[in-house]
């Protein structure tokens, strides 16, 4: 909106020949409870920057071509993790994935994270998800009284949970996790990160009780380490090994 | 992929002859098992633990009593075609192989069970199913447990 005159200068100067802009299929599994019970795979072609991002394609379909495509998205740059979905067969963030890198020559797959319910289109419901999250604790738990200044914290100590305080709780790996997809009693990779990022906190005082919930039934040794949580996190967080380490803790604390 | 693909807008081609719409939406498939405010916490025993840890150990002593067990059945001093009832007797007069095939049919049995157990509760989804492919996994293996068991104790060589 500020530089329309920039804008206009820069497409009349792009030749034909040259232009950026390629044909792109996108395949988008829609559902809408209010027309059928049954999802189909809608195809929407359309000329797209493959340098731009998949979160812009759909923005593009929705303002132009079909409004009633459902998505989250918030920010739309990687920190709400709102955006989260399954392209091409694997869990991204949309708003993270750029269209030359998920090969546009063929249809690119777009469907809602697997594992909870889809309510519309992309959009799924997220209270288990969340549940199992505030199930394990996510909050700093302390005794005694507060000081009067800031809980001091060396590096050293600060590292040890560095990887697992990246998470932005967008779903992918406990949406690729194949125990979840069969048994939504299992807490996920995504909790077990958020207690994994408490338990092992200097300051933190409650992990001997985060640690008796992940020793449950449904805690973390239903872990089957496919690592289909590490490769889905568009945060790059090691979310296998954090929950190794949880195992590991829960061991070492026995014997 | 087996779903219809168009270009066109798919779904509003249905929209005539649906069955649903704003007031009377069609039910959503929920995943199974879901997790609520009203699931049951944990049972605060180790129980989990001692079977992961049993794996693990049980599956290292494992690979030398079976792949040592395969060697002297199958390959080595003849192969197949020594073993009859005879060198079955030879072997179980000694308390040491006696031991060992012990050994090898508890930890088998309660390495596979465990990991059918594992199965079960993955890919269960109603607490009935579960419970009943459960208990017949625990009489089957039981079963089998005492068998051997009782075999490998009163076995007699001069049975004929």
């Amino acid at each position: 909106m500020a530089t329309p005159t920039l804008e206009k200068n820069g497409t009349a100067e792009a030749g034909f020949a040259d232009t950026p802009y390629i044909t792109a299929t996108f395949r988008i599994r829609r559902f809408n409870p209010e027309v059928s019970d049954e999802a189909q795979w809608q195809d929407f072609q359309i000329s797209i920057d493959p340098k731009e991002r998949v979160l812009d394609a759909l923005h593009k379909i929705k303002w132009e071509l079909d409004g009633t495509l459902t998505f989250r998205r918030s920010c739309a740059h990687g920190i709400c993790g709102s955006d989260a979905m399954r392209i091409n067969g694997k869990n991204r963030l949309a708003c993270k994935t750029l269209i030359k890198d998920i090969n546009p020559e063929k249809p690119i797959l777009i469907e809602a994270i697997k594992g909870l319910t889809v309510l519309k289109d992309l959009v799924v419901d997220m209270d288990p998800f969340f549940q199992a999250y505030r199930d394990v604790m996510p909050f700093l738990i302390t005794k005694g009284n507060e000081p009067t200044r800031e809980r001091l914290q060396s590096p050293e100590d600060r590292e040890r949970f560095d990887d697992t305080t990246k998470c932005i709780l967008c779903a992918a790996c406990t949406s690729s996790c194949p125990v979840f997809w069969n048994d939504g009693q299992y807490f996920g990779p995504a909790a077990i990160v958020n207690a994994h990022r408490f338990i092992f906190d200097s300051r933190d005082e409650g992990g001997e009780q985060r640690l008796e919930i992940l020793n449950d039934r449904d805690g973390v040794w239903r872990c089957r380490t496919t690592f289909n949580c590490t490769d889905a996190c568009p945060r790059g967080i090691e979310v296998t090994k954090a929950i190794q380490e949880v195992k590991r803790a829960l061991i070492t604390r026995r014997f | 992929m087996s779903a219809e693909t168009s270009s066109s807008s798919a779904i509003s081609d249905v929209e005539g002859v649906s069955l649903y719409d704003v007031d009377h939406p069609a039910p959503v498939i929920e995943p199974p098992r879901k997790r609520t405010g009203k699931t049951p916490k944990g049972s605060r025993t180790n129980f989990e633990m001692y079977a992961w840890l049993f794996m693990r150990l049980s599956g290292i002593v494992l690979v030398v009593l079976v792949i040592g067990h395969l060697l002297i059945q199958l390959v080595l001093d003849g192969g197949v075609s020594k073993i009859g009832f005879a060198f079955v007797a030879g072997r179980w007069a000694s308390p040491f192989w006696q031991v060992w095939d012990l050994a090898m049919l508890w930890l088998a049995m309660l390495h596979g069970a465990n990991g059918l157990r594992t199965v079960i509760n993955d890919y269960a989804e109603r607490d009935n199913t579960r419970f009943w492919l459960k208990m017949l996994l625990y009489t089957a293996t039981v079963f089998t447990v005492l068998l051997g068991t009782l075999v490998i104790f009163t076995f007699d060589p001069n049975i004929r």
